[in-house]
């Protein structure tokens, strides 16, 4: 039985070897090992990370999504496994244009169902073949997906109760108080006012 | 009494023979009587007469604030500290504060932390299937107003756009001490009521 190689290096060069450089390209960074693959191969790439023995990337820690507005394309999706036996963990990215759909891992790892969804909640990133895609987190009827940094953080509605209809209803939103953003970093943003009006420097009295 | 023996902050009641026959109409002792000092003489009046006198709204409004239960609502932080303010620090039971796990066996609804609005159509219905009389305590900046929050799309902006509030204790979150505070504005607010019927 061949052992896992020493360094991730090593075992990043293993795995472009094995699938091919034009599928997936490995990087090091910060000591963790990360495969960028094409949508397109992505299951057989997870299916050679999960069932080789050398490798043995059996559970699936997280799905998350990463919004570059911006960028084409402008999704990523990035899987975090973890191999319990051989002491490893390895991340692969996915990049997505927006409207373009990832294919889905359920029939892989099947903790992949929430974490899909929930990537579909807040990117509106859509996975072909998912057995129940639909929001997991936001309210029911919500509009927009919220971590998309296009996405106003005050949302579209908010809720009060309605004595006449005697429910809870929906109204556009309305902010009595508007959104107001402090840059006390910057120097020349929002300071003027505390420079203009701050006390002239004051020599220090020396005490005898 | 000795520093650090048993019972040492329990106060004894002071007795005097002015406050024993004060007079067998409740409503004449002064309000501010000591709670031992009012027991001792309820307790000699029954015994030597059998009944006590007193206003149907008054004794109603005395129970209703000796004994209200909240419901066990915690919806963030702030329900560790209301857990603190019933734990035995500060121990709400003695206040005839006991926590009840169904909003139908519940005179208070302590709404202890944010509220979502996915959240809020829930928290309306089980304010309407409490029975009446029944109280809302606000706890926390989130519940009162949406606190840190407050810009958020998935936040109510203060629990009173859902539910009529009682009480607000503000904090972020409120200490216990600031709930079981909130809790006595609340028993106040009780028993100052003057009518019988909501």
């Amino acid at each position: 039985m061949t052992l896992c190689p020493a360094s991730l290096e090593t075992l990043g060069n293993l795995i472009q070897q094995e699938l091919g450089t034009d599928s997936v390209t490995s990087e090091l960074l910060q000591g963790d090992l990360t495969l960028t693959v094409k949508p397109s191969s992505l299951q057989h790439i997870l299916i050679y990370l999960r069932d080789t023995e050398i490798l043995d990337f059996r559970q699936l820690i997280d799905i998350c999504g990463v919004d570059y507005l911006g960028r084409t394309p402008r999704f990523e999706v990035v899987y975090h496994f973890l191999s319990l036996s051989q002491n490893r963990r390895i991340r692969v990215k996915v990049k997505v244009e927006e409207g373009e759909s990832v294919p889905s891992i359920v029939s892989l790892y099947s903790n992949a169902n929430w974490l899909e969804r929930e990537a579909f909640d807040l990117y509106g990133i859509p996975f072909d073949d998912h057995p129940d895609l639909r929001r997991i987190l936001t309210d029911y009827g919500f509009e927009g997906h919220p971590l998309r940094k296009d996405f106003p953080l005050t949302g579209h509605v908010e809720v009060r109760y309605d004595q006449k209809e005697k429910r809870v209803v929906y109204d556009p939103v309305e902010l009595p108080q508007a959104f107001r953003t402090f840059e006390f970093e910057s120097p020349w943003e929002g300071m003027d006012k505390a420079v203009k009006h701050a006390a002239p420097p004051q020599k220090k009295q020396e005490t005898p | 009494m000795e520093e650090g023996s048993p019972r040492m902050g329990v106060i004894k009641p002071t007795l005097s023979p002015e406050s024993l026959h004060a007079g067998y109409d409740l409503t004449a002792l002064p309000s501010d009587l000591d709670p031992d000092v009012l027991l001792k003489t309820l307790g000699e009046e029954v015994s030597q007469k059998g009944f006590i006198t007193a206003k149907l709204e008054e004794v109603a409004a005395w129970a209703e604030a000796g004994s209200l239960w909240p419901l066990t609502f915690g919806l963030a932080c702030c329900a560790i500290e209301m857990m603190q303010a019933a734990a035995s620090r500060y121990d709400l039971d003695r206040f005839g504060v006991v926590f009840r796990p169904s909003h139908r066996q519940a005179d208070l609804l302590i709404v202890a932390g944010t509220l979502c609005n996915k959240m809020a159509p829930a928290l309306r219905k089980i304010y309407d299937q409490m029975a009446a009389p029944r109280y809302v305590i606000s706890m926390g900046s989130c519940a009162n107003g949406g606190g840190y929050y407050h810009y958020s799309y998935s936040v109510t902006r203060g629990c009173d756009r859902i539910i009529p509030v009682d009480i607000y204790v503000p904090g972020c979150p409120p200490t216990a001490e600031a709930l079981v505070y909130g809790i006595l504005q609340l028993q106040r607010k009780i028993k100052r009521r003057k009518t019988f019927s909501r």
